[in-house]
């Protein structure tokens, strides 16, 4: 498999190609640093994202609580964990960091409070 | 009318308000007051969810929320005093007026005065598109606020004139949400935001961009039913026979944000014809002394960080101003050079110390020396691979004893 990657760690934004099968990368051009390079590799082999989102909450002005993926979840894995943090129904007080949803959808990674509610 | 007094007071509690009063605080001020028109601090940020905050500030990738938290927190722990809930309807040389819910009329005297309103996004009005007047035609920061602050879903099938970061990041947005975003239609031939936006926002989720193009007419008449877009030439003009309708119920715009300035204008600060925003020095004082000005009010950028280091001059400038510690006479032009748009700061006043000069240029240009001249004495300069319009650039130099300042970008 053959993908084109635009580097985002800086506004360079190299295009990459890299090519290879799963996590077997046979090649790899156009990156022009080592964090460009160690980008590509991760973006081929499993891309993650943080997620954000809102989650519904009661007991507070605002009707809605910021949300995020407390670090990055895998990119396949962004709509099953939307479907996740649809189903919070929160009560006021939550604190920025709370964990609202242990190990979301098995990715071992928290939906967190990004906000505060009071 | 109520009257109140202090040291700093600062208009607009956003990103810059907040960091400036934190600022001034710390550089000693007694009474720092923010007033500001919401019922919360945070400006902007409360309703951009999205991470991609603090990287260079707090080498941390925070979201809009926890980046303003962490100022409102300081803020709070320092003594800053807010008054919420207020319009300021007039700033003078040394008093702010402003309508509260409770003490009705107010009038702040201060020693000093901080403008930091941000800016308002262009409307469909303002670039006149054609076409039927239906519901579903909406600025992408009003879509943003609907959504993530008021839980209201703004349509189902989306088109998004503009490739500007807050287009992009709804485009990303209203997917996960659940709607189809049909394209994001670009008039100039290049991105007007981030290039990690395009990534994570429209190609991570396969939404088309199509630059060169534009909307040339909207279709619908209670709710938008489609959008007719084509191809533009050179001068920006439609070509005939590139028509194409695509059907959708909503259009977001981003297509650009302009300083809000009324209230600075009649209060007699003079604003850059470029920017829209208030002339500053590197103090970011304007041509009345006692007023400072910071952030998107000044300039528009495309990171928050950025405006947090230059609102922190200007809350730290103020509050030696208060005190009368800040004299800047004899401040010099910065000229812009070849491919450079503008400079912030507008002037620099000869002194001690290290000057940071922001500036965009003009066209996107590749294998460039970025540099700072005086006269023929080349202050600073530095290599870059590209630059871009959408991306600011900076440059450092040191103030002291400099006689003219001419900013350029050149083929390296």
């Amino acid at each position: 498999m053959k993908k084109e990657i635009i580097c985002t760690v800086c506004p360079t934004g190299c295009t990459i190609t890299v090519e290879g099968e799963g996590s077997n990368i046979s090649s790899i051009e156009g990156f022009t640093c080592p964090r460009g390079k160690q980008y590509a590799e991760n973006e081929f082999i499993a891309p993650v994202r943080i997620l954000t989102s809102t989650a519904k909450i009661s007991g507070t002005k605002c009707p809605l609580i910021a949300v995020r993926s407390k670090t990055p979840v895998p990119k396949d894995k962004l709509f099953d964990c939307m479907e996740e943090i649809r189903k919070l129904n929160l009560t006021a007080p939550v604190k920025t960091g709370d964990v609202l949803i242990a190990n979301v959808c098995g990715t071992g990674v928290d939906i967190v409070a990004s906000g505060n509610a009071d | 009318m109520y009257k109140m007094n202090c040291d700093v007071c600062v208009v607009g509690g956003g990103p810059a308000g907040l960091s400036a009063a934190v600022a001034a605080k710390k550089q000693g001020a007694k009474d720092v007051l923010i007033v500001e028109r919401d019922e919360t601090l945070g400006g902007i940020l409360q309703q951009c969810i999205h991470p991609g905050f603090g990287l260079k500030l707090f080498s941390e990738e925070l979201t809009g929320p926890e980046y303003f938290g962490r100022f409102v927190a300081k803020a709070k722990e320092l003594g800053v005093k807010t008054l919420l809930n207020s319009m300021v309807l007039e700033v003078g040389e040394n008093t702010v007026t402003c309508i509260n819910g409770e003490y009705g009329a107010c009038e702040i005297t201060a020693k000093a005065i901080i403008l930091a309103m941000g800016c308002r996004e262009r409307t469909r009005a303002n670039i006149v598109i054609p076409g039927t007047r239906p519901a579903g035609v909406y600025t992408a920061g009003t879509a943003q606020r609907l959504m993530n602050r008021q839980n209201e879903m703004v349509g189902k099938k989306v088109v998004i004139l503009g490739s500007g970061d807050i287009g992009m990041i709804m485009a990303r947005r209203m997917t996960l949400e659940g709607a189809k975003v049909m394209a994001v239609v670009e008039l100039m031939d290049f991105l007007a935001g981030l290039t990690r936006n395009r990534v994570q926002c429209l190609d991570d989720f396969g939404i088309p961009l199509m630059l060169s193009h534009t909307i040339v007419d909207i279709k619908g008449n209670d709710r938008v039913s489609s959008v007719v877009i084509a191809a533009v030439d050179e001068k920006k003009q439609p070509i005939p026979g590139t028509e194409q309708e695509i059907e959708c119920d909503t259009l977001l715009l981003s297509v650009g944000l302009i300083p809000e300035n009324e209230i600075s204008t009649n209060a007699g600060v003079e604003l850059s014809p470029i920017t829209k925003g208030p002339k500053v020095n590197q103090f970011m004082q304007t041509n009345i002394p006692s007023v400072f000005a910071c952030g998107n009010v000044v300039h528009v950028n495309d990171l928050v960080d950025n405006v947090s280091t230059e609102s922190a001059t200007a809350g730290k400038s103020a509050a030696m101003y208060a005190a009368g510690e800040l004299t800047a006479d004899g401040a010099i032009e910065v000229k812009t050079g070849e491919n450079v748009r503008y400079v912030c700061p507008q002037t620099v006043v000869p002194t001690e110390g290290k000057v940071e000069l922001y500036f965009r240029v003009m066209k996107p240009q590749k294998k460039v020396e970025l540099s700072v001249c005086d006269g023929d004495t080349v202050l600073v300069k530095r290599k870059a691979i590209k630059v871009n319009p959408g991306e600011m650039e900076k440059l450092v130099i040191d103030a002291k004893d400099v006689k003219s300042l001419t900013v350029s970008v050149k083929e390296a």
